[in-house]
């Protein structure tokens, strides 16, 4: 009769991999940030963010605005009042931007 | 203001032009014989002598259809009002220049309804978009779709009528941070191009939403690259030039030049630095009709100066 063979644990080696992968997949926490947009100004006028984080604008204005990258990297539709646009920054870097219509109203995004 | 003698040289009649500005709303003062006479809009001699054997043709400016904030919940209404006032003119223009912000968000409903409304009047209709009128997903396609036949880039031309060139330009697209409109190299590179050649004694007028003089750069209001298409424009004897986009009227007069902005009929926007910024202006019900309004202009033949005149909805 054969002796039933001890289910081995799982190798140390996959135990390990699979920690990987999940620390890979699941960054701690990316977070949400908010930006309004009140009296022709953006508020506040720098955010500092992580990379993975996204960063969503909400106009409180009475008129619409709209949130253009300098660099044209990201480029909102117009934004009645209440509206929202979000982006998500995964790369670090600085990313200056302004209204399309108010191009006199500007901010900054500071992506670590 | 002094009667004088009403002549027909450039000089006094930009004194006219500069009292009639400070009077306001909608009256057109005429000087014969040396005493003042006021008539109502497009109901003088000049007016029918310019229908007649010149040009009369009217400003409309940033009607914002779409627009339901306090400051006017029903700026539908009030382009309807204005329209109504284009109806009943008892001297037909022979056509408008819209000088943008037609709509307030550039949607599909707004272009429609705006269109429907002003085109109630059976007359031409030569558009120039304002920012709110290229804020779509194609960043201004919805506005070339509508009114692009027949123009250049992001919606440019010109246009002949009764011995006048006539000139639509686009300063709202490709707006950099910090700054005012933008007219762009393309532009100015079609834009002398389009001038060459023509007699210096063609009148000209040139129509774009935003200012292209400096009125207040803190707002945005003048457009960064204008002095390159002013520079083209200096050597005409007669340049007047139409702009929208701050709900007011700010004129000014230099050398052969005119410069106008007309008031929207949608709401009202505050002065230049009377305001944290240059927002919707909430004012008493009774005030709003006061402030909004429309622009005539005529041109008679053989005269340097359009007479420009601008009326109320009340």
């Amino acid at each position: 009769m054969p002796a039933f063979a001890r289910r081995p644990l799982l190798p140390a080696f996959a135990l390990a991999g699979i920690a990987l992968l999940l620390a890979i997949s699941a960054p701690a926490s990316a977070k949400d940030w908010t930006v309004t947009i009140s009296n022709f100004a953006f508020a506040p006028a720098e955010t500092d963010v992580a990379a993975g984080d996204t960063v969503t604008f909400v106009n409180g204005d009475d008129t619409i605005h709209s949130v253009v990258a300098d660099d044209g990297s990201f480029h909102s539709d117009g934004l009645d009042t209440s509206d929202k646009a979000a982006f998500t920054f995964p790369k670090a870097g600085t990313i200056g931007y302004h209204c399309g219509l108010h191009p006199f109203m500007t901010g900054k995004i500071v992506v670590k | 203001m002094k009667p004088e003698n009403e002549q027909r040289d450039g000089i006094s009649r930009r004194h006219a032009l500069e009292c009639m500005i400070w009077a306001g709303t909608g009256v057109l003062w005429t000087v014969s014989g040396g005493l003042p006479r006021s008539l109502s809009l497009l109901d003088s001699a000049e007016a029918a002598e310019a229908a007649a054997s010149g040009l009369l043709f009217l400003q409309i400016s940033d009607s914002h259809v779409g627009f339901d904030k306090e400051a006017n919940v029903t700026a539908v209404d009030t382009l309807h009002e204005a329209i109504g006032k284009v109806k009943a003119l008892p001297l037909k223009p022979s056509f408008m220049i819209h000088t943008g912000d037609i709509t307030h968000l550039s949607k599909p409903d707004q272009f429609d309804d705006a269109d429907q409304i002003i085109g109630g009047t059976g007359i031409d209709v030569h558009y120039v978009p304002g920012e709110h009128d290229v804020v779509d997903a194609g960043q201004g396609k919805a506005f070339l779709d509508r009114y692009g036949k027949q123009s250049w880039g992001q919606g440019w031309y010109s246009f002949d009528q009764a011995g006048v060139h006539f000139i639509g330009l686009v300063n709202v697209v490709d707006l950099q941070a910090g700054g005012l409109g933008n007219l762009g190299a393309e532009q100015l590179a079609w834009l002398q191009k389009d001038l060459g050649g023509r007699p210096s004694s063609t009148p000209i007028v040139v129509f774009a939403h935003i200012p292209l003089w400096t009125i207040y750069p803190q707002w945005g209001w003048g457009t960064a690259d204008s002095a390159q298409a002013l520079a083209l424009l200096k050597r005409f004897g007669s340049v007047t030039v139409l702009n929208g986009h701050i709900h007011q009227i700010i004129q000014k007069v230099e050398g052969n030049m005119t410069f106008h902005t007309a008031r929207s009929t949608a709401f009202p926007q505050p002065a230049p630095g009377a305001a944290p910024a240059p927002g919707p202006m909430i004012v008493p019900a009774e005030q709003l009709r006061g402030m909004l309004g429309l622009t005539s202009v005529s041109y008679v033949v053989g005269q340097t100066d359009l007479a420009i005149i601008d009326s109320t909805l009340a």
